[in-house]
């Protein structure tokens, strides 16, 4: 896993719902360049066509709420975004992006505009906002899920550890 | 220290007391997952080294949510599923049997105390039974298939404490509603929500499972009903919080004075009264899903339109929520009532709510559902505007052409 990111931001409000990310009727495909190519579709017309690959997803409270459609993350990923941050995120959606090994971070005092160039930083959680010169600190998480994303998502970790260890899963937050 | 009822339920399956904030790994006792979410899920089972399913006999597969196949791809997809069944020795519902959530329901696949995990987001309408019950990934449920387990951190809980009665012609349906505007599409994330109080007491089995199913459009990880007035056809054992259980919030709302609730176009939570809105010329009413698509959902809006006609201009589509009820609306002459008032029957299923076919609407129309989400787009169509409101409320919309009280009627 890269834990050195850098990237455009693209900025979204509250509550961007699952099918906001990508529409119910082409959720059915196991085609992931299908997920891709209609993503943020009603929300965000241009993305697709504004966003390089590496660039940096910003959501404000409740990313991804609605549909425990595992589509959503896949069609971000899919489309080249290196990582999504948020104020918070729905819970289905913030486990379904660590599955699928896309990071997700909450950072809950960021502050970015779309265009603005974001450093992030996996392993410590730090966000430099290098267009305005500031710092954030992104939440931790349990630690069976920064495994998880260590290993590029579920299937590498079950594919190498064969099982959920009890006690990686039972160790508190990391600080 | 005492316990709320998932802090049971998950103490129980990780044979530890534990408490919120807790990390578990527990066994599961039964997953299920849709044509949405169970092709993926095969395929990440195969990348894991999956062999043999871990419960296979408690492992559910079930085609509802583009059934029939409205193209080649999605019929691919569905026979990826059969085989899968077929070669693993688990169930699969095929088209047209019914909607996941009702089935696992009616066929009990779910009991009081479990801990079910579906690839579907309203899997939480098992909280209905005191199941602990929630939505997740593909990859997630491929991962229990091939483990047993999975990790979940304990969640707080939310006591909802419901005082009153519902006036007449005021339904489950309504207090769900209500309830999702003064919690929020946010509000209880990371959390469970237990309900109860006398109002909640008295919610038929459909009214509950209305009540639970709608709890993720509070953003909640599981919406338990309390015990008390719950009937099933086999035995169980009620699990009650202690006395001195620690919640995160407590929050008491009394209905005795709520009026029909409608959700307006754009999310679940923006709820108001629906006389605000009366008047609001609709074009397509849609009863179904699995939030309201049952047999006392079928009978009030029979209530509402035996002997009458759709307004003209208005289509009223009804999709039962499984085989089943179907089969009971018809031998008890409601399809046949609701048929002469204009309705047209579609195969159970959740078409139209997730916008893959079976009536998706068109640029400009108002529709008005009974379904439980109104997200833009949601239907098939961003250019179309959703209200959510219970089967009275649709029924008398389609009857009047416009959002109408329904309690006149009842």
């Amino acid at each position: 896993m890269n834990t050195q990111i850098k990237g455009a931001a693209h900025v979204y409000g509250d509550h961007v719902d699952t099918d906001r990310i990508i529409p119910g009727k082409y959720t059915k495909t196991l085609d992931l360049q299908t997920l891709a190519n209609h993503v943020f579709e009603d929300l965000d017309p241009d993305f697709r066509s504004r966003m390089n690959p590496g660039d940096i997803v910003v959501g404000g409270e409740n990313f991804g709420c609605g549909s425990s459609r595992e589509q959503a993350p896949l069609a971000l990923k899919t489309a080249g975004t290196s990582v999504v941050l948020a104020k918070f995120f729905a819970r289905i959606f913030f486990r379904n992006a660590i599955n699928i090994g896309l990071p997700v971070l909450e950072v809950p005092d960021l502050e970015a505009n779309t265009g603005d160039i974001l450093k992030v930083n996996l392993q410590t959680g730090l966000v430099l906002n290098q267009t305005r010169g500031t710092e954030y600190q992104a939440n931790a998480m349990p630690s069976v899920m920064l495994d998880i994303l260590r290993a590029g998502g579920l299937v590498a970790y079950l594919q190498e550890h064969g099982t959920y260890s009890t006690s990686s899963v039972t160790e508190a937050h990391p600080a | 220290m005492g316990q709320t009822i998932t802090e049971k339920i998950l103490s129980t399956h990780a044979g530890r007391a534990v408490h919120a904030g807790d990390m578990v790994v527990v066994d599961v006792d039964a997953t299920m997952a849709s044509d949405t979410t169970a092709p993926l899920a095969i395929q990440a089972f195969e990348q894991m080294g999956g062999d043999k399913l871990a419960q296979p006999e408690r492992t559910f597969l079930v085609i509802d949510h583009a059934a029939p196949a409205p193209n080649e791809r999605i019929g691919n997809l569905h026979e990826l599923m059969r085989r899968f069944a077929k070669d693993q020795g688990c169930t699969l519902y095929d088209v047209g049997e019914g909607i996941c959530h009702q089935l696992m329901v009616d066929n009990h696949h779910v009991h009081p105390g479990e801990i079910f995990i579906g690839a579907d987001s309203h899997t939480c309408s098992y909280g209905a039974l005191g199941a602990f019950a929630t939505g997740v990934g593909s990859t997630d449920i491929a991962a229990i298939w091939r483990t047993g387990q999975t990790w979940l951190r304990v969640p707080e809980s939310i006591k909802i404490t419901i005082d009153g009665s519902l006036q007449a012609g005021v339904q489950a349906k309504d207090l769900t509603l209500f309830l999702v505007g003064q919690i929020g599409i946010s509000g209880a994330t990371y959390q469970a929500i237990e309900f109860c109080g006398p109002a909640v007491r008295s919610l038929s089995s459909g009214g509950r499972f209305t009540l639970a199913n709608m709890a993720i459009e509070m953003g909640a990880k599981a919406g338990i009903v309390h015990p008390e007035g719950l009937t099933l056809s086999q035995p169980f054992t009620p699990i009650h919080p202690d006395e001195d259980a620690q919640y995160a919030r407590s929050l008491h709302f009394d209905v005795s004075d709520l009026t029909p609730q409608v959700s307006i176009p754009g999310s679940p939570d923006k709820v108001f009264d629906l006389e605000q809105y009366e008047g609001t010329s609709v074009s397509y009413a849609f009863i179904g899903t699995c939030v309201n698509g049952r047999l006392e959902d079928l009978h009030t809006a029979a209530r509402i339109l035996d002997g009458k006609r759709v307004a003209p201009g208005v289509r009223l589509i009804i999709a039962p929520a499984s085989r089943d009820i179907f089969l009971q609306a018809l031998a008890d002459g409601t399809v046949a009532s609701l048929s002469r008032a204009g309705a047209t029957f579609i195969p159970s299923g959740c078409g139209p709510c997730v916008g893959t076919h079976n009536g998706v609407p068109g640029d400009g129309e108002t529709v008005i559902s009974t379904a439980n989400r109104n997200f833009t787009g949601r239907m098939g169509n961003p250019r179309a505007h959703v209200f959510l409101g219970a089967p009275s409320a649709v029924a008398a919309a389609a009857r009047e052409g416009c959002i109408t009280n329904p309690t006149r009627f009842l």
